[in-house]
């Protein structure tokens, strides 16, 4: 579904992703971990467009209305193109819309709001109405399905840490996602709730279809949910496959004593 | 009954000031209150607005361009027009940079309008500014002429609220409010924010541009004093923040209530402060004399021989300065997001509208 060949970020002189291959299959939950500064985030700065490649490509291969598969160099476009690709990302750091209320953070999100223009908010105001109620159906059934209800109405910026986790991975339950980038979904979740987390992406993966891309440092979860497990250091591919493979691997356990990690346990 | 009438007229022309500042906030609100742009040129569109309407309209004159004699609303129709390539333009440029560099870059470029305005004689008179600019109904009787006056800012006031609030609560803006707060989950929601950023600051533009051109009819004039910074973009920001950035009642409630503090200031500084005290408060007077456009600090008519002040007529300007920035501490520290604070709404789904009430009530 998407793969980046000789993918190279160097900002300003420190190279943060370096000549880097991988392939994400479509259908599957992959995991990316690898110590911190690896590059992991770099990557997903450039799958979403948020930064531009240094060099290298990102090809992307998707399938038209016709049924076609086709595959083109994404990389450099603007975030908006990535996301009407079906490319959606959640932060590490969650970034929410604070003074909006929890339901508005999700309504934001779907395409093609009429309402988002002018001329058709103040002249077809019942069009836009319409796919207002379609867009509100929309988000509470998301979030029915994070157990966010009860803060439907609350400014997202009252949220707690875990709660606004959720709400980012609910933003990428508006949209005909085909491709969800997660950045450390689990980091400052409680356990129940990284269960329930773990649980979702499935259901989502399942249910919905969507290929995911997880970046994450709880092992017990990356175990659980993703298979294959791509590891990076410095900016580049160590090793990849099954995570009980992935584990037994000297280089891995080396790459993150290196990196003064204790994770990799 | 003569003090009565004056009193009349004075409210008539304090509705009429208090209007067009309220034009100018919600102009300001589109871009600040509801997108984040910190646009600090607000009187670059405001002097736009002024210039393009008043020599739309204005007789024939050897002094500055003109006579092209075209009736006020299409005079100020065109003004409206003028602004949008120029805050596009504008725009381009200078949209993508960060919060506080938009600040500079857009008080720096509102200063340099008013220098051209300033400085193309053939075209504006320069510093002595157009005169003979047509006021609607001056024909007419007092009180009459300010009646329909205060009457037409007024609507223009209540149109631009309804068609501003229909933006805000659609999801227009919803978007622009959720680019003021998290531009890279706007971003990541695929929002192109650019575009949207640079719409909400060219209408705002236009509105500040509408707001300039009311001024312009409405006391028979344009110079380019009027487009100092202090009183062009400075009391149209403590107007909206005070009233409450995001919500447009808040604007317009918070013009209204500045202007009235503004203008009042001009006769009660004499009664609040007696001569006797001039002594005390000269030295603040000569500090402000130094940042004040000379247009306030009006020279003195008979100097006291001690000080060589005048009466405190004359003294009112500094003492504005400080009452606006007073009133906007008093406000902001009982209320930290101004009087009427952004209000979040219920979504449009709520609307309840004839066919989803027929869809209910029919049996089927
Ligand atoms: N915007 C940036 N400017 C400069 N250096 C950056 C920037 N973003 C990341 N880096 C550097 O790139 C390297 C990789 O960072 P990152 O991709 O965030 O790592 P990871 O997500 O794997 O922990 C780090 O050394 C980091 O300091
Ligand atoms: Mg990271």
């Amino acid at each position: 579904m998407l793969r980046l060949e000789d993918l190279t970020k160097n900002f300003g002189g420190v190279l943060a992703v370096d000549g880097c291959n991988l392939e994400i299959e479509e259908g599957k939950i992959t995991g990316l971990i690898g110590p911190n500064g690896a590059g992991k985030t770099t990557i997903f700065n450039m799958i979403a467009g948020a930064l531009r490649p240094t060099s290298g490509k990102i090809l992307y291969t998707s399938r038209g209305e016709d049924g076609k598969e086709s595959t083109v160099d994404i990389s450099g476009l603007p975030t908006h193109e990535m996301f009407h690709r079906g490319i959606v990302r959640t932060f590490q750091i969650p970034h929410e819309f604070g003074a909006l209320t929890v339901l508005e953070n999700l309504m934001v999100v779907p395409a093609e709001q009429h309402g988002e223009s002018l001329y058709q908010s103040w002249f077809h105001r019942k069009k836009v109405i319409d796919r207002e109620r379609e867009v509100r159906r929309m988000a509470e059934d998301a979030l029915e399905f994070l157990s966010l209800t009860h803060v439907r109405d609350e400014l997202a910026q009252n949220l707690s840490g875990g709660q606004k986790k959720l709400l980012e991975l609910g933003r990428t339950m508006m949209t005909d996602a085909k491709l969800v980038l997660l950045d450390e979904p689990g980091a400052g979740v409680n356990p129940t709730l990284l269960r329930k987390l773990a649980d979702m992406i499935r259901r989502l993966n399942k249910e919905r279809g969507y290929t995911f891309c997880i970046i994450e440092h709880d092992m017990d979860m990356i175990a659980s949910l993703c298979d294959p497990v791509i590891v990076l250091a410095e900016g580049k591919v160590l090793t990849q496959g099954h995570m009980k493979d992935v584990r037994r691997d000297e280089r891995v356990l080396d790459a993150y004593l290196g990196g003064g990690e204790e994770e990799a346990a | 009954m003569e003090q009565l009438y004056g009193y009349f007229l004075y409210s008539l022309s304090l509705l009429t000031f208090g209007g067009i500042y309220a034009i100018l906030c919600l102009g300001l609100n589109i871009q600040w209150g509801f997108t984040g742009l910190f646009n600090a040129g607000v009187a670059g569109f405001f002097a736009i607005g002024a210039y393009v309407s008043a020599i739309l309209t204005a007789p024939e004159s050897p002094r500055h361009l003109g006579g092209y004699d075209l009736p006020i609303p299409v005079g100020v129709f065109i003004a409206m027009v003028v602004c949008v390539p120029v805050a596009w333009a504008i725009g381009r440029v200078c949209i993508r940079l960060r919060s506080d560099y938009l600040a500079i870059a857009t008080l720096g470029i509102a200063e340099i309008i008013r220098l051209v305005f300033k400085n193309e004689l053939w075209a504006t008179n320069g510093a002595r500014g157009v005169s003979f600019v047509p006021k609607p109904f001056e024909a007419w009787d007092s009180p009459w002429d300010q009646i329909a006056m205060a009457l037409v800012v007024l609507v223009i006031v209540a149109l631009l609220y309804i068609a501003i609030e229909l933006a805000r609560t659609s999801p227009w803006g919803r978007l622009m409010a959720a680019i003021r707060e998290d531009e890279p989950a706007a971003l990541a929601a695929g929002k192109n924010v650019e575009r949207f950023r640079l719409e909400a600051f060219v209408i705002g533009a236009v509105v500040m541009a509408l707001g300039g051109a009311m001024m312009a009819h409405y006391i028979k004039f344009v110079d380019p004093k009027m487009a100092e910074p202090l009183k062009a973009t400075f009391l149209v920001w403590v107007m909206l923040i005070a009233g409450g950035s995001g919500n447009n009642k808040g604007a317009i409630l918070g013009a209204m209530l500045l202007w009235f503090i503004w203008s009042i200031t001009e006769t009660i500084a004499p009664i609040i402060i007696p001569d006797s005290f001039a002594h005390v408060v000269y030295p603040f007077h000569l500090v402000a004399s130094w940042f004040l456009p000379e247009a306030w600090m009006a020279t003195p008519i008979a100097p006291d021989p001690v000080t060589g002040l005048d009466s405190w007529d004359s003294k009112a300007p500094f003492l504005r300065v400080f009452l606006i920035g007073l009133a906007l501490q008093i406000v902001l520290q009982k209320f930290s997001s101004g009087i009427l604070p952004e209000q979040r709404l219920q979504s449009l789904a709520d609307t309840d509208d004839a066919s989803a009430r027929a869809a209910r009530s029919s049996p089927s």
